[in-house]
C-alpha cells in the first residue's frame, strides 16, 4: 500500500483554519480600532474654554512641550473610573494634561470637576463633537500623548488605569520627552 | 393578500426609520447620496452597524457631519476620505486596497484558486485499476453465472 499525498490535503486545510482561528481570536478587544492618526498633528480647533467661556482655546495653546489631552464626558462612567489616576498625574507629574469636554452640556461638566476635582489645565468645549470627530473618537474616554510639537505620538482608548498608565503611557511620555530634550 | 403584505412591509419600513433623525435636503439626489453614504459607512462604536442604522452618539454626529459636507457641496468620494482620514479602514464596509486589508481583497481569489487545484488533481486522478488473473476471473465468472444476475 503506497501513501496517497493526497490524504495531507485536509491537513493542510485545517492547518490553515487554526492559523486564521488563532488569529482572529487572539485575546484582543475587536472594539478597539487601529487609530490612524498616530504621528500625525493634532488637528487645528477654535473651541471655547469651559471654565473661562469667552476665551477661545487653538492648537497653540497645547504645543510647547510633551503633553496628554483627554477626551471627557459627564456621561461616561469609565471617565469617572480613571479620574482619580488623572488628579494623581497632574499633581504628581508637571505633564500638562488637558481636557476634551466631549459632547456634554457645560452646566454638568462644570459640576462634575466641582465635585471630582479638576485634573486640567483647561478644558475645550466639544459640545458638537468636531474635534472628536476629527481626532478620530468614538467614544470615551480616549487619552493622546502630543510630542512638543504637538503630533499626537500616542492614543490609548479607555480608562487610564494605574497599570495603564505605569506600564503604557509613562514609558512613552518618558521616551518623548527624552527625545525632545536631546 | 396583497394588502395584507403591503400593510406588513409599510409597517416594518416604517419601524426602520423611526429611529433615524430626519436631515432636511433641498433635493431628492442630496438625500439619495446622504442614503447612500450612512448606508456605506459602518459606525465605529459597534462592531456590524452602519450610520445608518445605529443610535450610537457618534453616529449621530458622524451622520450630521455627512448632512453637512453634502449641504457643503463635498463629493461623495471627498466625504469617504474624510472619513477615512479620522477613523481608517474600520469605516469603510468596502475597504481600499492596502497592505492591511490585502488578504480580504486576495483571500477569496487563493480560496477559488486552491479550490480549483484541488478539484483539478481530483478530476484528473485515475480510479485504481486492480489485476486479476485468469484463475480469478474464471471464479468471477462462475460466481456471476450462480447469481442469476
Amino acid at each position: 500500500m503506497t501513501f496517497n499525498k493526497s490524504l495531507l490535503i485536509p491537513l493542510g486545510v485545517f492547518g490553515l483554519l487554526v492559523v486564521f482561528l488563532a488569529l482572529g481570536f487572539r485575546l484582543q478587544d475587536p472594539h478597539l480600532l487601529p487609530s490612524v492618526l498616530i504621528d500625525k498633528p493634532f488637528p487645528e480647533f477654535e473651541l471655547q474654554d469651559l471654565r473661562q467661556p469667552d476665551q477661545l482655546r487653538t492648537l497653540a495653546d497645547l504645543s510647547g512641550e510633551v503633553s496628554l489631552v483627554n477626551v471627557w464626558a459627564t456621561w461616561c462612567p469609565n471617565c469617572l473610573i480613571e479620574h482619580p489616576e488623572l488628579l494623581r498625574i497632574s499633581r504628581e507629574t508637571d505633564l500638562p494634561l488637558y481636557g476634551v469636554n466631549y459632547n456634554d452640556d457645560n452646566g454638568k461638566a462644570l459640576g462634575w470637576l466641582a465635585r471630582h476635582e479638576n485634573p486640567y489645565e483647561f478644558s475645550i468645549v466639544d459640545d458638537k463633537g468636531t474635534l472628536a470627530i476629527d481626532l478620530g473618537v468614538y467614544g470615551a474616554p480616549e487619552t493622546f500623548v502630543l510630542d512638543a510639537s504637538g503630533v499626537i505620538r500616542f492614543r490609548h482608548v479607555g480608562p487610564v488605569t494605574p497599570e495603564v498608565w505605569r506600564e503604557t503611557l509613562l514609558p512613552v511620555v518618558e521616551h518623548l520627552q527624552g527625545m525632545s530634550d536631546g | 393578500m396583497v394588502r395584507i403584505l403591503w400593510v406588513i412591509l409599510f409597517a416594518i419600513s416604517f419601524n426602520c426609520f423611526a429611529a433615524i433623525d430626519a436631515y432636511p435636503f433641498p433635493d431628492e439626489q442630496l438625500q439619495q447620496r446622504y442614503d447612500g453614504l450612512i448606508a456605506e459607512l459602518r459606525c465605529p462604536q459597534c462592531l456590524n452597524t452602519n450610520l445608518a442604522g445605529s443610535d450610537a452618539m457618534i453616529a449621530q454626529d458622524l451622520r450630521r457631519e455627512v448632512h453637512r459636507m453634502l449641504l457643503d457641496g463635498h463629493t461623495d468620494d471627498e466625504i469617504l476620505a474624510f472619513m477615512y482620514e479620522r477613523y481608517g479602514d474600520f469605516i469603510l464596509y468596502r475597504p481600499r486596497l492596502g497592505a492591511g486589508t490585502l488578504v480580504l481583497w486576495l483571500g477569496p481569489l487563493l480560496l477559488l484558486m486552491f479550490a480549483g487545484f484541488v478539484w483539478f488533481r481530483l478530476a484528473r486522478a485515475k480510479p485504481e485499476v486492480l489485476e486479476i488473473n485468469t484463475e480469478e476471473q474464471a471464479r468471477l465468472d462462475d460466481l456471476l453465472r450462480d447469481s442469476d444476475l
